[in-house]
């Protein structure tokens, strides 16, 4: 264990942003977890409140203020409802890193961080062997879901129902591409994130059947790592160092207009974060990395906002109705709402139905469901009823996290609802 | 430190995981809105029942505990932070029922932990109006709201919480259910010890049950900006319309600081260049609106005002709004530190109030924002500093202190709705008598002889 002076002072370095907090409490009013369990140690006022004791010397309890701190969505709803404009999650992530450092990174995490997700040819093919024999622990459960449940006692399951890794990854599929500007003039980098290469590929498919069908250039690297979004949540800064540096690398090779994602968590870790968190670089890496931020874009948001893509005008049926989940990290981190539901209605099939609270946290946060699951399942609960509620056949939702806490939620309540990402869905009206 | 036999006892009542004894858990109830130093609770405790609420209440009294309550833990007086004494923070958020909504006789029975906003949603829903909106009330209880005695910005034409309380049950400190007022409009059954629990902020007994006074909700309304090159222009129009006798159901005063600040923050289209603004709305029955708004624009006119702006629409009275929410927001952006004040003068006293605060900013040497309900004479006058800047923070307590004296002086009142708490106990008497001080004191005493009650609150420290 580091030295506790150590975390003070680095602590105190997070002073001016912890001061911030005019502890007005109107964070309660939009935190999926205060809503859950009422406690003030899990809401952002809360937690501020301890860290700044704990910088001050005030409380002793750096594993209890850690274990506060890391209950925590990372929804990012207390910052959108900030009347002072606290940083909460820079100041949460920060935080993380500094009690991760001075606590140490637990052994389950060290090994999945830094002995698998900074080498992506070790974790594709370690999961890609996972899909091969996936068949022998787990069992299908929901056909319309394509979710699966584990076929024995498993501790990191438990009676969790998922999709399936799929038993392609888009890596194999596609390994690489590099094609010319089309008819639209443009090209993109294509940042299909770690979930959507291995658990949902035909989203990434559905990506670049309709950038070809606008005529946009791709440029997909391979060997793509994680965004680092997993590692920086949990404190652990040098792995979150190690994988930006590789993608950093995997880009520099393009030229592209655009960075896309169908992510919408890459999207916002790439856009928020990467700069944010630059800190320790040079300044080359750190230039680069603000530019790379600025061009990157969320698919919904490039097909609506950029390629201007309007519904084709043909009548169709209308016979699928369909409910829109807004991700955390598209709507309250980057303000992307409006065009995930255009996207949607793309299609002309399509009746679009607001479900109530569509911009409420699903409660997967992550990793956060792997190590709270009582409370992500509480919060996805509701997120399951109002999306019961709607009548809609379908969910469509920009982020693959999000797809799969809907899809565990959904069928563990038998429901006959399809989980879909907003490109899918116009990616089928493209012949 | 209390005994394990003490907290397993708590635990008995409450259930195991509404008892939290552990350091950091604690701490986050170590403080409320108000600028303060923390003060850590020996033991946090969350009843989901109020029987469990009443075995808790006795269970601190047989035991001398001081109890402090708290809903949201949103206020700004210091009403919320717990007793140094071993303090038990009761926590009441799990008591969230609405218990009842009566449309034909316009009541409601609610637990205290009923967050406000949600109530009111509640009675919307229902045709029926609750008009208190304090500005923290997407989070604040109604108990809080209640025990503070809660204004906001309808409290010019609607009244504060007090006009719509009707009754309320609490427990004493021997768990003791006390029940007061009634379902029925008219009630003098009793001392009207509902009246003496509004505003008593937890120093008299713990809310169990309120039963709160439903309106019909007003058929139409207009609101409108109005712009001044000239501070006293604005606050003599303030009491212009009051002495034509409109009561407008808002109205709202912002200077220049805060429209400059807000406008910075917001790009809502705010006149930078204007001295003072204010936003009115009148609300009624849609003849008597037309005509007060006519009447309202007229008086504005007249005053000197340079621009009158009517909303012509539901998004153009909203733009109208927008500023006004925008206003702590903007403010508490400029430096780390907002302190909030809400020192009240009658209305008349506005113009001499708000050119005493333009003095006082200058005399310290400290950015104030004023902005708030001239309508009712209850300015927030807004330092912005950094409580980590000892000599400046000297200079604030010296300027809230003088804005005090300035409020008392043009016989005003040191809170309109924020409430005493321990930030301004030392006032009490200067606004009162030696003799309300010791009369309230005896009043507690008898009432509480261990004195658990959230101590030290209003009254001070003997």
């Amino acid at each position: 264990m580091a030295d506790v002076r150590e975390l003070h002072k680095l602590l105190m370095e997070l002073d001016d942003q912890l001061v911030t907090c005019m502890r007005c409490g109107m964070c309660q009013a939009v935190c999926p977890l205060y809503a859950e369990t009422g406690r003030e140690a899990l809401v952002a006022r809360g937690k501020i409140a301890l860290l700044e004791h704990l910088a001050h010397e005030m409380i002793k309890d750096a594993a209890g203020v850690q274990e506060k701190v890391e209950t925590c969505l990372l929804c990012g709803a207390c910052a959108a409802n900030c009347p002072s404009g606290v940083k909460v999650l820079d100041i949460f992530l920060k935080a993380r890193a500094v009690l991760t450092g001075y606590m140490g990174l637990p052994p389950a995490k060290k090994l999945i961080f830094r002995g698998l997700l900074v080498r992506p040819g070790l974790f594709n093919t370690i999961l890609g062997l996972g899909a091969k024999l996936q068949g022998l622990f787990v069992k299908p459960v929901n056909e319309m879901l394509g979710s699966s449940c584990a076929r024995f006692q498993s501790d990191v399951i438990g009676d969790r129902h998922f999709p399936a890794l799929a038993g392609e990854p888009l890596h194999k599929l596609v390994p690489s591409l590099d094609t010319a500007k089309g008819n639209s003039g443009l090209k993109v980098g294509f940042f299909p994130g770690c979930m959507v290469d291995k658990v949902f590929p035909r989203v990434g498919k559905a990506v670049l059947k309709v950038l070809e069908h606008h005529g946009v250039g791709v440029f997909l690297p391979g060997h793509q790592a994680c965004c680092g979004i997993p590692a920086l949540s949990s404190g652990d800064r040098k792995s979150y160092d190690v994988l930006v540096d590789k993608n950093l690398e995997c880009f520099a090779g393009g030229s592209f207009d655009y960075l896309v994602t169908p992510c919408a968590t890459c999207t916002s870790t790439i856009k928020k974060f990467w700069p944010t968190f630059a800190d320790s670089a040079d300044q080359g890496r750190r230039e680069a990395l603000v530019a790379l931020a600025a061009k990157t874009l969320d698919i919904n948001e490039f097909l609506v906002d950029i390629l201007k893509v309007q519904p084709s005008g043909v009548p169709g049926a209308k016979d699928m109705k369909v409910t829109v989940h807004d991700p955390c990290h598209l709507k309250k981190s980057l303000g992307v709402a409006a065009q995930p539901r255009q996207v949607v209605r793309l299609n002309p099939n399509v009746e679009l139905v607001e479900m109530k609270d569509a911009d409420t946290c699903c409660g997967c946060g992550g990793s956060f469901t792997l190590l709270h699951y009582d409370l992500a399942r509480r919060i996805g609960k509701k997120k399951r009823d109002n999306i019961a509620a709607s009548g809609a056949q379908v969910v469509a939702t920009g982020c693959p996290a999000c797809m799969l806490q809907i899809t565990d939620m959904l069928s563990k309540a038998g429901d006959r609802v399809a989980v879909r990402h907003p490109v899918e869905l116009y990616a089928e009206t493209l012949g | 430190m209390l005994s394990d036999a003490l907290i397993k006892k708590f635990k008995e009542i409450a259930g195991q995981a509404n008892v939290m004894d552990d350091e950091a858990d604690r701490h986050a109830y170590s403080y409320d809105s108000a600028v303060l130093q923390p003060v850590v609770p020996a033991l946090v405790v969350r009843p989901e029942s109020t029987e469990a609420l009443g075995k808790v209440v006795k269970l601190c009294g047989e035991n001398g505990l001081p109890v402090t309550v708290r809903g949201s833990g949103t206020n700004l007086s210091g009403g919320t932070i717990p007793d140094p004494r071993d303090g038990v923070v009761i926590l009441t958020n799990a008591l969230n029922r609405i218990l009842e909504i009566n449309e034909e006789d316009m009541y409601a029975v609610v637990e205290p932990g009923v967050v406000t906003a949600k109530f009111a949603a509640e009675a919307a829903a229902r045709g029926l109006f609750y008009p208190p909106d304090p500005g923290s009330q997407a989070v604040s209880t109604l108990g809080g709201n209640v025990a503070e005695n809660a204004g906001g910005l309808r409290g010019l034409k609607y009244g504060v919480t007090k006009n719509y309380v009707m009754g309320v049950n609490f427990f004493d400190t021997e768990g003791e259910k006390i029940v007061t007022g009634s379902r029925t409009v008219k009630c003098v059954t009793g001392l009207n010890l509902a009246g003496l629990m509004v505003g008593s902020e937890g120093t008299l007994g713990v809310f169990s049950e309120i039963i709160l006074k439903l309106v019909p909700p007003p058929a139409a309304n207009k609101a409108m900006m109005v712009l001044f090159d000239d501070v006293a222009k604005a606050s003599e129009t303030v009491a212009a319309i009051i002495a034509a006798k409109i009561v407008p159901c808002t109205l709202e005063f912002l200077d220049n600081f805060t429209i400059r600040t807000v406008e910075d923050f917001a790009h809502a289209g705010l006149p930078v260049e204007a001295k003072a603004l204010l936003l009115i709305e009148v609300d009624g029955h849609p003849a008597q609106v037309a005509d007060e708004a006519a009447q309202v624009e007229a008086i504005c006119k007249k005053m000197g005002a340079t621009r009158v702006q009517v909303a012509q629409s539901a998004e153009e009275r909203n733009k109208v709004w927008e500023a006004r929410r925008a206003a702590l927001s903007a403010l508490a952006r400029v430096r780390p530190t907002t302190v909030l004040e809400d020192a009240t003068v009658p209305r008349s006293k506005i113009p001499a109030m708000i050119k005493a605060l333009d003095e006082i900013a200058a005399k310290y040497k400290l950015l104030i924002g004023t902005f708030g309900h001239a309508g009712d004479g209850n300015l927030h006058p807004t330092i912005l500093t950094d409580r980590r800047d000892t000599h400046e923070f000297e200079r604030v307590e010296r300027a809230i202190d003088e804005i005090f004296e300035v409020a008392l002086g043009l016989g005003g009142t040191l809170s309109g709705e924020h409430g005493i708490g321990m930030a301004k106990s030392k006032w009490l008497a200067k606004e009162t008598s030696r003799g309300t001080i010791l009369y309230s004191r005896r009043l507690k005493k008898a009432l509480d002889p261990k004195d658990i009650l959230n101590p030290g609150k209003i009254l001070g420290e003997e």
